[in-house]
């Protein structure tokens, strides 16, 4: 599992072992200024990026807290 | 003693949700909740007020830090207080960041108070003294009355009493001292309270968050069924489920067989927790059905899994949230699912 969130450091203190930059609390996979098409990319993208961390090996990160 | 005090766009009287996004903007003297600073401790005075959105501070929080630190710096204050913030998470994980922050580069005593499920207390309650303000928002004269009370000790470098005398959450600090009677009759008359259903306190905190192995990379994405779960609550219209808003019992899986995009007319946000009207105008931005069926196109993914699964990741008693998880996890296992992506809003 790979989880894409704007709240990072929370997601990590709970054990999350792949953990990949929303765009926004609000709107982890778009950006309403943009328009359509490029906002599809900029989803994609994020999205590209989870892919391929769930293709390598996760460090074996000790939760904090 | 001269008080700077932080609060989010909710208790600042700024507005709710929809002003979420607003920079820090200081106020001269008290607002709101720093009223009760001044009214409940005598020659208190709330020098400026520092207003944030909760969007702002949890995407922007270095930058949040750094505002806060010069006012706090330039008021000449004697004290940081921040909150009470009951169980809002973003404030929670924003206060307890500002108080490590003024404490340990300013060296000026924080506090703040919030609600034990509140994100912010697993991140910050071993660096502070974090008031325990239940979930009640009513009961914030009492709550502020109990951080003024550490708050004067630490101002004085006196040493604070137990979590449970002084109000504050336990920080899992172990400290040497004298008792009368030995571990044996503590352990029977505490499990003689506990039996009679007296209140007891145990003398040891189990750790809240054990590691959690990483799941082996996946060999071949391009043969892989990929899964799309959220925390941000998107349900089809009227909600079929009945998925709570907040503290939410169960979770759904919703078709997407044969749709290459998610229209806003066909869903709903059940989330208390964040303003959903992006997410409502294009659920893609939550559950990336769109993007994720051109990546399966491609061949980049084998397969997108026929179903979305969604819950509300809100204000959820932890073990609740991780029976919710279990149950999610054995289904995707049944479903032959090879990798999930969870979005949170």
């Amino acid at each position: 599992m790979a989880q894409i969130t704007s709240v990072v450091p929370v997601a990590k203190m709970v054990g999350a072992n792949r953990v990949i930059q929303g765009h926004g609390i609000v709107h982890p996979l778009g950006n309403p200024e943009l328009a359509p098409a490029e906002e599809k990319r900029l989803r994609e993208q994020i999205l590209r990026q989870a892919l391929e961390s769930l293709q390598k090996e996760a460090g074996g990160e000790a939760p904090q807290g | 003693m001269r008080i700077v005090h932080y609060l989010n766009q909710f208790f600042g009287g700024v507005g709710g949700e929809e002003r979420a996004d607003i920079s820090p903007q200081v106020r001269e003297g008290a607002l709101g909740p720093g009223r009760l600073l001044e009214q409940l401790l005598p020659g208190a005075q709330v020098v400026s007020t520092v207003v944030a959105g909760d969007n702002y501070a949890a995407e922007r929080l270095d930058e949040l830090k750094a505002a806060v630190l010069a006012q706090v710096r330039d008021a000449g204050a004697e004290l940081f207080v921040a909150g009470p913030c009951f169980e809002a998470g973003r404030y929670g994980v924003a206060a307890g960041a500002l108080c490590a922050a003024v404490q340990a580069e300013l060296g000026i005593p924080a506090v703040t108070a919030m609600a034990r499920e509140n994100p912010g207390v697993d991140l910050y309650r071993q660096a502070l003294h974090i008031v325990d303000s239940g979930t009640n928002a009513a009961a914030m004269r009492e709550v502020v009355q109990k951080m003024l009370a550490v708050a004067q000790k630490l101002a004085r470098h006196e040493a604070l009493g137990k979590p449970a005398e002084e109000g504050y959450i336990p920080r899992g600090v172990l400290r040497d001292e004298f008792v009368e009677e030995t571990a044996a009759q503590r352990l029977v008359k505490m499990l003689y309270a506990k039996t009679v259903g007296e209140p007891h306190e145990s003398e040891f905190t189990a750790a809240s968050f054990p590691p959690i192995p990483a799941p082996a990379p996946v060999a071949d994405l391009s043969r892989a069924t990929v899964a799309i779960v959220t925390d941000g609550g998107l349900v089809p219209r009227g909600n079929p489920d009945k998925i709570a808003p907040s503290a939410a019992t169960n979770w759904g899986a919703y078709d997407i067989t044969g749709l290459s995009d998610l229209r806003g007319q066909d869903y709903e946000v059940s989330h208390r927790g964040y303003d959903t009207r992006y997410v409502e105008q294009d659920p893609d931005r939550l559950v990336p059905v769109d993007a994720l069926r051109e990546l399966e196109k491609e061949g980049v993914v084998g397969k997108v899994y026929q179903r979305f699964i969604s819950t509300s990741g809100l204000a959820n008693p932890l073990a609740n949230s991780r029976r919710l998880g279990r149950e999610i996890a054995q289904k995707l296992k049944e479903e032959k699912v090879d990798a999930v992506i969870l979005v949170s809003a």
